[in-house]
């Protein structure tokens, strides 16, 4: 079987900053993926390539077997109907209330009406474990695990074949991390979805992926399953997992 | 260390181009989208009660003090050469050919040209734009296009209010302050008033309405790096708004009054 998501020496640069170097992935159907990295290891250009946010200099990225890099608008928002995105920050529509975000695309997009669609979010809220009463509150006056919760709900809301999380743990306290961790867990297990997250958290790598990639500079270094991170045999992979300031990859604050 | 004159020519020439290429080609993108559905109406309802309605009162009053002014300044001129009963049309046709339009536009630049490049520059910082794409929902539909209609169709109407407003301001100071008498004053006003110099009026502020928005969204749009890059984004709009405007008033009026 093909798989979901195919990317084949995907390149990309701003200016003289190579930030992707060729970069080669295979996501099956219903798998989780995460892909970890250091800041500025262009995880988020990796990823907003795959989304059709960026379009890279050159490489091949295929959806079920189509080839979206040149795709245009009106093809481009075919494959979009097929993804879900939750945003670092969440990203939600200020000017909107709860509900209203979480229907937004059900409504705008797919053409639903407003009471039913509403319906959904109000479903879709509880998914995440929000009673409808914060479906009336505007994301302004949320705590940002539940701004966090409200943006997957939203991601989840067409049901998308494939889900994406950009560090969804970033900013939130151990516990709702790991309640965040649980959701996104149960939400893709029960869409039958693929995921591709990327994160620098560890803890939440282990526990949403079914397989870890590692980005650095601009290139995979290692992929394998979850369980044989720990024995990947990288220093690089070690280095990172066990958090050590010593180890081959150097942070930029040393050459100054 | 010191930069060529030349070269420092040179550069800012090459800025200046790249810029308006990247206008243009964001404005072209917009227009295409404007001729497709879907057109959301909700938007552009929204926005102009944003661009229309809720400058009223700033336009308004702009338009009041215009208008008295003019009286009062172009009396004493006429005076010394008693040509006090053209007053009425200096006042009428200043208003709806140069001024009603240029104030307003200018004045709703200041209002909603920055809110607009601040709400939208947040929107882009803070990622709404690129899950709006990911909504399915292109941003150049959902935030520009209905921001470019609203401003296309209520500065027209703004303006037309401008002027009735300015004239009642210049009617006021006639005939309460320089004794003027009111049928007169009135009469004076309309017989020497033409359609053109109404509809010209028109014809600009739809002109600034569209740049108004297509500023505001621009730099809105293309704002990066966070609450400054904003800031910057929001004196962008502003500034070259006002830019524009004035730039393009003489192009327009030379359009229809040179021959």
């Amino acid at each position: 079987m093909s798989p979901k998501i195919s990317l084949r020496g995907v390149t990309k640069s701003f200016g003289p900053k190579k930030v992707l170097q060729g970069i080669d992935l295979d996501v099956a159907k219903g798998e989780s993926m995460v892909v970890i990295g250091g800041s500025g290891s262009g995880k988020s250009v990796l990823l907003k390539c795959i989304l059709g946010l960026m379009r890279p200099d050159s490489g091949s990225i295929k959806i079920d077997g189509e080839e979206t890099v040149a795709l245009a608008d009106g093809g481009r928002a075919d494959v979009m109907r097929k993804f879900g995105m939750l945003f670092q920050g969440g990203a939600l529509f200020d000017s909107l209330r709860v509900w209203e975000n979480v229907a937004f695309g059900p409504i705008q997009s797919d053409g639903m009406a407003p009471a039913k669609a509403r319906e959904v979010a109000i479903a879709k809220l509880g998914a995440v474990g929000l009673g409808p009463e914060i479906g009336e509150l505007y994301p302004s006056e949320l705590s940002g695990g539940m701004q966090k919760r409200v943006a997957l709900a939203r991601a989840i809301a067409r049901e998308p074949e494939i889900i994406f999380f950009d560090e969804p743990t970033t900013g939130l306290d151990p516990i709702m991390a790991d309640v965040i961790n649980d959701l996104i867990v149960k939400c893709v297990s029960d869409l039958g979805a693929t995921a591709i997250s990327i994160t620098h958290d560890m803890a939440s790598a282990r526990k949403i992926g079914h397989r870890i990639a590692m980005l650095y500079e601009g290139k995979l270094i290692w992929q394998g399953r979850t369980a044989d991170i720990d024995h990947s045999g990288d220093a690089h992979v070690d280095q990172f997992i066990h958090g050590r300031a010593e180890g081959p990859i150097r942070m930029q604050v040393r050459k100054l | 260390m010191s930069i060529p004159l030349v070269t420092l020519l040179g550069r800012m020439t090459l800025a200046f181009l790249e810029a308006i290429g990247s206008v243009s080609s964001f404005a072209l993108q917009a227009v295409r989208c404007a001729l497709t559905p879907p057109w959301y109406r909700q938007q552009i309802v929204r926005q102009m009660l944003e661009i229309g309605y809720y400058s009223l009162p700033v336009v308004g009053l702009t338009a009041i003090f215009t208008g008295m002014v003019l009286a009062l300044q172009s009396y004493t001129g006429f005076a010394r050469f008693s040509a006090e009963s053209a007053i009425p049309n200096v006042v009428v046709v200043s208003l709806t050919r140069e001024l009603g339009p240029v104030l307003a536009a200018l004045m709703v630049a200041g209002r909603v040209g920055a809110a607009m490049a601040a709400e939208i520059g947040t929107m882009r910082v803070t990622e709404q734009i690129d899950a709006l794409t990911t909504l399915s929902t292109n941003p150049y539909k959902y935030l520009v296009v209905p921001r470019l209609i609203a401003g296309i169709v209520t500065l027209p109407i703004l303006v037309l209010i401008a002027d009735i407003i300015g004239v009642l301001g210049g009617f006021l100071v006639g005939v309460y302050k320089l004794d003027f008498n009111d049928v007169a004053y009135l009469r004076n006003t309309m017989d020497f008033l033409q359609f053109q110099d109404v509809y010209s009026g028109l014809v600009k502020a739809a002109v600034f309405g569209f740049l108004i928005s297509l500023m505001g969204c621009y730099h809105g749009y293309t704002s990066k790096g966070g609450a400054q890059g904003v800031g910057t984004a929001t004196t962008n709009a502003v500034v070259s708004a006002s830019a524009l405007i004035l730039t393009f008033n003489y192009f327009i009026t030379e359009a229809f009054f040179a021959r």
